[in-house]
């Protein structure tokens, strides 16, 4: 089967260790797919492949038809896949509005006229719908880095969004975040999801969260994937259950 | 910036502007020499403040850039060009030798990347002190006439400061522009984050080879107008020590702060000769001074307007 990202057979060996071993799944497009699994389960590492961070051991990566197998993160980008980190990761220096059309401006033009274009790059109105949606109206012209974490983390995340991806990984969205946030997050994404038609993988933790936000849910265990399938389906699978979730 | 403040912002660099412009008719000519020389360093400083407080790479090679730029004048100079030819030359040449200097930025960071330009200064070093036939190894190279334009001859103290002068402003207006620029935010994202900027398609490679080739290029136009300001130029002017003297123009100024240059090269120019009356002591008191300003303002003198809008 054709989706939007067909990920084959994916291996990721460091030494003896396998952190990703044989992963093989596929996300639609419009599609939500959330990823569960203990610490140590291989979610982070299996991103890191998919998003170029670091290079597999073996397998194939398909986005949209075109292998992009170990293609760097910043060619990812300007393909349309978008990701989100595990830490926080905005520029601390720059003010929340400039974050959002920092993380965008380089898909417009070329660089010699991004040199002679608008000081907003064209995307101040973009940015200012953005902030006003994830609802930073009051933090726009602060520098990022002197934010709270959960603002910053809201930040990182709409940062994802400014050029309208087709695809977009997100690293435990809600750690760290308080539970308020948390609900606006969810409805955020559901949201930008049916807005924008883009495509999410979220790894999470929180399985209210990926219950209420995912279609179909991956849980992976020692590198490998446990079950996949729709979210209470999974939460009552017995290996899950075990390796996972417990009683 | 507080309202107030910012209608004031304008009026001041304005006024600014004028009196650094008219300042050389109340000084003598070794207080125009001196001032000269101050803007002479400013333009490198912003160069090298794009390269380090903006784009976040770190260098310790910016005075191979000066003499680049100034052997590359001394020499077009002698064999007749017009400094109209000159200083696009410099900063030409200056730009590639940067653009080279970048590569190394590319795989390496911190203390190794300061090390890899350190040795590039070096290098530089060697080559104006050995290779004699062309720079005049340790005899240097003097007798460098300065620049007559358009009939115009600045061999007047009071008028090459002023050419000086009016090419340090309009060099600054266009790092302005290329701060505010798409560029700008990009330099500092790679700056703040260069992981995060790969994953929003900003190519570290890119930026980082621009940051260092437009930092040298401005050094290469400050070479070229050194070289006529003394008249006579040798190898130790481009020395390792000299780029520290940068390096700690822009940390002392403000990194990353646009007017830093221009204050860290009082500090560093001026404030010595101001010094002058402890006679011996006046590097110690020098010294003294840099290290009480680093321990309480590690962010620079300009991040002093900072402390005051804190409440």
């Amino acid at each position: 089967m054709t989706g939007l990202l067909d990920v084959t057979d994916i291996h990721k060996s460091y030494g003896a260790i396998r952190a990703v071993d044989g992963v093989s799944f596929n996300v639609a497009a419009g599609e939500i797919l959330g990823v569960i699994g203990p610490n140590g389960s291989g979610k982070t590492t299996l991103f890191n492949t998919i998003l170029g961070q670091v290079a597999p051991s073996s397998g194939k990566v398909l986005f949209e038809g075109e292998d992009i197998t170990g293609l760097p993160p910043l060619r990812l980008a300007r393909r349309g896949i978008g990701r989100t980190f595990q830490s926080l990761q905005v520029f601390g220096k720059l003010s929340v509005r400039d974050n959002l059309i920092a993380a965008g401006q380089e898909f417009l033009d070329t660089p010699a006229r991004r040199l002679f274009s608008k000081p907003d790059a064209g995307l101040g109105q973009r940015a200012d719908e953005m902030i006003a949606l994830f609802k930073l109206g009051h933090v726009a012209k602060l520098a990022a880095g002197s934010l709270s974490y959960g603002q910053q983390k809201l930040v990182d995340i709409a940062m994802a969004f400014i050029p309208a991806p087709r695809l977009v990984l997100l690293d435990e969205p809600c750690a760290g975040v308080n539970p308020a946030l948390i609900e606006d997050l969810l409805a955020l994404l559901l949201q930008l999801n049916s807005q924008q038609g883009g495509s999410f993988i979220v790894i999470e933790h929180n399985m209210d969260f990926i219950m209420r936000l995912c279609g179909r849910v991956m849980c992976m265990a020692q590198g490998a994937i446990l079950a996949i399938g729709p979210g209470e389906a999974i939460r009552a699978n017995p290996a899950v259950l075990e390796a996972y979730l417990g009683d | 910036m507080t309202g107030l403040g910012k209608s004031l912002r304008w009026p001041v660099l304005i006024l600014a502007i004028i009196a650094l412009a008219v300042l050389p008719t109340s000084l003598k000519s070794y207080g125009v020499y001196i001032l000269t020389l101050w803007a002479v360093y400013v333009i490198a400083g912003m160069g090298l403040n794009l390269t380090v407080g903006y784009a976040g790479q770190i260098s310790l090679g910016q005075a191979a850039f000066l003499g680049i730029g100034a052997y590359t004048a001394g020499l077009m100079a002698k064999l007749g060009f017009s400094y109209l030819l000159i200083v696009p030359a410099s900063a030409s040449i200056c730009f590639l030798v940067g653009l080279g200097l970048g590569f190394p930025a590319l795989r390496v960071q911190h203390h190794y990347l300061a090390f890899a330009t350190l040795g590039f200064n070096m290098l530089c070093f060697l080559v104006f002190r050995n290779e004699e036939w062309l720079t005049g190894g340790t005899f240097g190279m003097n007798d460098i006439a300065r620049p007559v334009l358009f009939g115009w001859h600045f061999s007047r103290a009071a008028d090459f400061y002023q050419l000086t002068f009016g090419i340090t402003v309009v060099l600054a207006v266009l790092m302005a522009l290329l701060l505010r620029s798409p560029w700008g935010r990009a330099f500092a994202a790679l700056r703040d984050n260069p992981i995060r900027a790969e994953s929003v398609g900003i190519s570290t490679t890119f930026y980082t080879l621009m940051a260092f080739a437009i930092g040298a290029a401005y050094a290469g136009v400050a070479g070229a107008l050194f070289a006529p300001l003394v008249g006579f130029i040798e190898p130790a002017s481009f020395t390792v020590t000299n780029s520290l003297a940068m390096l700690l123009m822009v940390i002392v100024g403000g990194q990353g702060r646009f007017f830093g240059p221009a204050l860290g090269a009082v500090i560093v120019v001026l404030l010595p000769e101001w010094l002058r009356f402890a006679a011996d002591w006046y590097l110690a008191v020098f010294g003294f001074m840099i290290v009480v300003m680093m321990v309480w303002m590690p962010g620079g003198l300009l991040s002093l307007a900072d402390r005051w809008k804190r409440p």
